[in-house]
């Protein structure tokens, strides 16, 4: 048996379906009062991106505008994640409450949640469970409205502004940023865009308090997050646990003995080999350093029997075929970076090769239009760097 | 055509016929009909007045939608790198064999298609598929064949059924 290090939390899943009278409760109460409670809380977006939950909700109650909506993000697409399915299963009335305290604090009528498209066999409980909170609103006088909006297999569509052209009928090609969707977001509305487990995580503190939320974690690092745990692992699945604990303690608990590198945050979030297990710690702390690595919680685990250019290979395939191709950067970038290590593993192409493409990656990183592809180069170059040998021989 | 302007149009009304109803109407076209056919676009076209181009553009971005004849039944395989660690390639040589097709091939009774997708979501369970709407995980080339054949199965009592009533 695995040791257990880390303690398993329990918020998220915990069994309260019967969200009406927190839902009642926190409705009469003022706005900002709710806002300032949010922002004590420190609770940051678990999407992966870590934006402050509370600063969006004010931001977006601040701006100017008649009609504002919310949407929740359940386009769930980053390889190795799957607890934003798990909570819509499992918990779907926490989601709905935050959704619905939300358009009380901003002023908005209608509310989605843009399901993916891979997703559409949770849809009948989904909608089932809607038409059970809408009588609530209904109770509490809250005139707020709840949609599905179905995607269709495209995982840029998780980026937001990508997601409301989606949504407004359009290619999912993301917009110029600025504006922000607290000014500018579905028809040009403030929008607040929150992930799943973020609006779930705002019930758990709307019933047991912000401070009760902040114990948890470390510095700019509060609560507790959902990991989905996949790869070589005995113990594959969904766990809530602390964040800012190092990747050695998780390695620890989740391992199977021979794990040879993390994949923290799916294909595009970052590499990290065993040797700096002790040094990497899981929460976002400052600046993206690569030493601490925000997430939105895939972890992927990989044994000494691994090849690491297949992963690499894997995740070069995915962004080749997920870049929208609306800009240059993304769609030349994803296939040359695809055929440069094909070409270096072949030998058909100098190992120096590797060097010109993390130059290529970093040009990616600077250039490319939107999130995707600024983030490719995260898993290329802690990849590559970590891994060199494996991608020539 | 009839049927398919009636299909359209019934969409349109369930849906709008803002720019904002084009990805439900094409969703629910292909629910129908199980691929959007250029009459379709031109139909949809009509019906939210858009040009038959911006249609096509929104159609083929999407992975779902698909602008070319395809099965009764897709299976979308996950060909994401957890799901290869677990035997997806096994399980894709099992499902061409079994099939006869290779990926994003039909049979040819014409009651599948074999493609292969990114991550399903289903990462601690995999290796695993859709079938249409439908997941299924923890897979071994044992476990599909016995999938595929109750689709098969069910297939031919339909076709059984619907001849009865014909006869």
């Amino acid at each position: 048996m695995a040791p257990r290090h880390l303690m398993r939390l329990d918020l998220i899943f915990k069994d309260e379906h019967d969200v009406a009278p927190l839902v009642r409760q926190t409705l009469a109460r003022g706005r900002d009062d709710i806002v300032n409670e949010l922002i004590a809380s420190g609770l940051k977006g678990r999407g992966g991106a870590g934006f402050p939950t509370g600063l969006k909700w004010k931001l977006t109650a601040d701006a100017p505008g008649d009609e504002k909506y919310v949407i929740c993000n359940a386009d769930e697409g980053e390889p190795g994640t799957f607890k934003d399915r798990e909570i819509l299963m499992r918990v779907p009335e926490k989601v709905l409450a935050g959704m619905a305290v939300c358009a009380k604090v901003i002023g908005a009528r209608q509310g989605f949640i843009y399901l993916r498209g891979e997703y559409r066999f949770l849809r009948a409980q989904l909608q089932q469970v809607i038409d059970g909170f809408h009588a609530v609103l209904d109770e509490a006088g809250l005139p707020f409205r709840i949609e599905i909006f179905m995607g269709s297999g495209a995982y840029i569509c998780g980026e937001e502004s990508a997601l409301f052209e989606s949504m407004e009928g359009q290619r999912g090609e993301p917009r110029n940023k600025p504006p922000y969707p607290t000014q500018c977001g579905f028809r040009n509305a403030p929008t607040v865009i929150n992930n799943v487990e973020t609006l779930a995580h705002t019930y758990s503190i709307f019933k047991y308090g912000a401070e009760k939320f902040r114990d948890l974690g470390v510095q700019d690092s509060r609560g507790s997050k959902v990991f989905s745990v996949s790869g070589d692992t005995p113990v594959p699945g969904i766990y809530e646990l602390e964040f800012g604990m190092t990747l050695q303690r998780f390695v620890e608990d989740f391992g199977d003995g021979d794990t040879k590198a993390v994949q923290v945050g799916g294909a595009s979030g970052f590499c990290v080999p065993r040797k700096r297990f002790e040094r990497t710690i899981i929460g976002y702390q400052g600046k993206l350093t690569g030493t601490s690595l925000p997430t939105g919680g895939s972890m992927m685990l990989f044994n000494s029997s691994r090849s690491m250019y297949n992963v690499l290979h894997n995740y070069l395939e995915f962004f080749v075929e997920e870049s929208c191709g609306q800009c240059t950067p993304c769609r030349v970038g994803t296939q040359q970076l695809l055929r440069g290590i094909e070409g270096v593993k072949r030998g058909e192409l100098s190992s120096a090769t590797l060097d010109a493409l993390l130059d290529l990656a970093e040009t990616m990183r600077l250039t490319a239009k939107c999130g995707l592809g600024q983030s490719v180069a995260n898993s290329f170059a802690s990849i590559v760097e970590n891994f060199r040998e494996e991608m020539i021989y | 055509m009839n049927g398919l302007r009636e299909l359209v149009s019934a969409l349109a009304q369930k849906h709008g016929t803002r720019r904002e109803s084009l990805l439900p109407i094409l969703q629910g076209i292909q629910a129908h009909e199980h691929y959007l056919s250029d009459d379709a676009m031109v139909e949809v076209a009509r019906a939210l007045d858009l040009s038959t181009a911006q249609v096509y553009g929104t159609a083929t971005f999407y992975s779902f939608l698909v602008t070319r004849p395809q099965g009764r039944h897709v299976i979308r395989l996950c060909r994401t790198i957890t799901c290869v660690m677990h035997g997806k390639n096994q399980l894709l040589k099992e499902l061409e064999t079994l099939l006869k097709v290779r990926v994003g091939e039909t049979t040819a009774d014409g009651l599948f298609t074999l493609l292969e997708t990114n991550c399903l979501g289903q990462c601690h369970q995999g290796p695993a598929i859709l079938i249409d709407d439908e997941p299924y995980t923890r897979l071994t080339p044992e476990r599909i064949r016995v999938i595929v054949a109750e689709y098969q199965q069910k297939a031919a009592l339909e076709s059984e059924n619907s001849g009865l009533i014909n006869s």
